[in-house]
């Protein structure tokens, strides 16, 4: 299995299914929550003043066994993180929007969702908080406009983990983050002892066993580490459908699963200059051509509009194509000829971007298709294996008419399309948002 | 019928809380299978301002359009209630009721510090529910979606959040003590 699920990532009115697997993951939080004490505005606020800490030891707990639990399902290669929803960072909305949420917390004594947990039990300051929530909540959306650019650009710095942040090896963070929980469950008991005048000798002993098993899985989630580029890549399935026309009655229509390598074989994610130049065209879809040959050769001759991204670099801008462009996105990858742009497809299909194509014959085909009446460009009889097969007299890059064909000119063109496009998630959906 | 023969959901005995630690475990496993299962993580606040659009929309539909914000949910035929986070939301009224009944713990009372009147503390848990949600929506998300989601997965900016929040209610604690102590 692969998980998540594909059809649960979003809730989908074809799927009645769903809205009832998102509505009993939240009456599992809602529970869990109440049974912890949340619904008790006391117990939260009793965490600034240092005489109970159930905040911090629910919250950490729930942290760092979530925390290990999903980077261990990751290292196994069950579950895949490019399809879980990180929160984007925008660091200066966040800090303040933070700061604003402690105000908050601290005055009302809740926070939104044990603020559901106190009222749905028949507490009216939670009834309260929670509509002086819709309040906050409707105010925010009224002045938004007075700093959305400050909200949306300030620190903005997308998918980030903190692994990335520091440099090192997920399996480290999930070892220092969870010692450090535990250094701050050790910390806070001892608040309680001297604020709260607890006896600690009543704790369970249990909850020392508990810290050892997360001690050793997160050394284990460590230890096993992330699934190699290829290992993702061999699970990586496409689904194609094939009709087969009937006489007299409705065509047959076949499902087939291809893996990648079968893709490759069968020329599936090969498209033609044609259908990559008529991409432009399409409203359903945004395509970004990435150019992955030499900028000496992107400099002499490229489509315009078209990035380059060096093979060499590529994976440097994976985070990037996951977490930015619009999910109607197709990813339109180019080299003199094949070879580097399969090597470069290869690699971003077992990162799990999405919509990838190959332009078929590359940027060589292009120009013999769109270029052939341009007399400055003669062909280089000798070119090698993914060379540029054309002679040119400067480095025009896009200035050359064929980089940018006429759309009246090609208007009606004809070719067999091979771009199915998969809106596996909309980025707004993802998240608190 | 006396209360100790009654099998009224609402005066059975009142237990006590889980141990925190164990309340965390289990939390821990919810927001696990959340994100193994569909993705996402946990939230409430996307719920709250999506209801918000769903009503402005219904009373005031031109205003949706002038409004950046609201438009994101609510702009054309977008239904703002079609999200995963409308039905955890509503799920989580239901949890917690739930838990409340089994646990005798359903009341209709008032949870404040010792030294204030209810019509304070109503007024104080109004406002900072006001307080709260328009940092929540400036933050992009609140504890759940922000602090807990974005806490496990090891999102950057979500530990800033966290410690953001903690330490905005640490620093205006001492000013308000009168509330709680």
């Amino acid at each position: 299995m692969n998980f998540p699920l594909q059809s649960f990532i979003a809730v989908n009115a074809a799927n009645p299914w769903t809205y009832v697997l998102f509505a009993a993951i939240g009456f599992a939080f809602g529970y869990t929550l109440e049974m912890s004490g949340f619904g008790d505005s006391r117990k939260l606020a009793a965490q600034f003043y240092f005489t109970e800490l159930t905040v911090l030891k629910v919250m950490f707990t729930a942290i760092a066994v979530a925390m290990v639990l999903l980077f261990g399902a990751v290292g196994l290669g069950i579950l895949d993180f490019s399809q879980v929803w990180v929160n984007p960072t925008y660091l200066a909305s966040g800090i303040v929007g933070g700061l604003i949420m402690g105000v908050g917390f601290i005055v009302g004594g809740f926070c939104p969702t044990t603020s559901l947990a106190s009222a749905s039990t028949g507490k009216i300051d939670g009834m309260l908080f929670m509509l002086g929530g819709f309040v906050g909540a409707f105010l925010f959306g009224e002045t938004e406009n007075y700093f959305s650019n400050w909200y949306n650009n300030a620190g903005y710095y997308g998918r980030l983990t903190l692994d990335q942040v520091f440099n090192i090896p997920v399996g480290a963070v999930v070892v220092l983050v969870v010692l450090m929980a535990l250094f701050m469950f050790w910390g806070g008991e001892q608040l309680e002892r001297i604020f709260g005048k607890k006896d600690l000798s009543k704790e369970p002993k249990l909850r020392l066993a508990g810290a050892a098993i997360l001690i050793v899985a997160a050394l284990a989630v460590f230890v096993i580490g992330n699934p190699s580029l290829e290992e993702k890549y061999n699970k990586v399935k496409f689904t194609r459908t094939e009709s087969i026309p009937q006489v007299n009655a409705d065509p047959i229509v076949n499902t087939l699963t291809y893996t990648a390598d079968e893709m490759l074989e069968n020329r599936l994610v090969f498209i033609t200059s044609a259908e990559a130049f008529k991409a432009k065209y399409n409203q359903s879809m945004n395509p970004v051509y990435l150019d992955v040959r030499s900028e000496s050769d992107y400099n002499l001759y490229h489509i315009e509009n078209a990035v380059n991204v060096p093979l060499e670099r590529l994976t440097e801008v994976i985070p990037v194509l996951l977490s930015e462009p619009p999910a109607n996105s197709v990813f339109i990858l180019m080299s003199n000829d094949e070879a580097a742009a399969t090597k470069a497809w290869k690699t971003l299909v077992g990162s799990s971007v999405q919509n990838v194509y190959i332009l078929e014959g590359g940027v060589n085909s292009w120009i013999a298709f769109f270029g052939k009446d341009d007399k400055t460009l003669q062909p280089a009889p000798k070119a090698g294996d993914d060379q540029l097969g054309y002679i040119f007299p400067a480095a025009l890059g896009s200035q050359y008419e064929s980089c940018d064909p006429n759309p009246q000119e090609y208007e009606t063109l004809e070719f067999e399309a091979k771009i199915i496009l998969q809106l596996k998630r909309d980025k707004s959906g993802g998240g608190c948002g | 019928m006396t209360t100790q023969t009654r099998k009224s959901i609402f005066n059975r005995p009142e237990k006590a809380y889980v141990h925190p630690y164990f309340g965390g475990v289990v939390l821990g496993i919810v927001l696990f299978l959340a994100f193994l299962l569909t993705g996402n993580g946990l939230g409430s606040s996307g719920a709250t301002s999506r209801i918000d659009a769903a009503l402005v929309d219904a009373v005031a539909p031109s205003h949706v359009d002038n409004t950046p914000y609201l438009l994101k949910m609510a702009g054309g035929d977008k239904n703002p209630l079609d999200d995963w986070i409308v039905p955890v939301f509503f799920g989580a009224l239901l949890g917690g009721f739930t838990s409340g009944a089994f646990n005798g713990r359903l009341k209709i009372m008032t949870t404040k510090g010792p030294n204030i009147s209810n019509r304070t503390r109503w007024l104080m848990s109004f406002l900072g529910g006001v307080i709260f949600l328009y940092g929540a929506r400036m933050a992009r998300g609140c504890t759940s979606g922000q602090a807990l989601s974005g806490g496990a997965t090891l999102a950057a900016g979500s530990w800033v959040i966290m410690f953001a929040i903690f330490g905005g209610a640490y620093a205006l604690a001492y000013f308000v003590r009168k509330l709680w102590l």
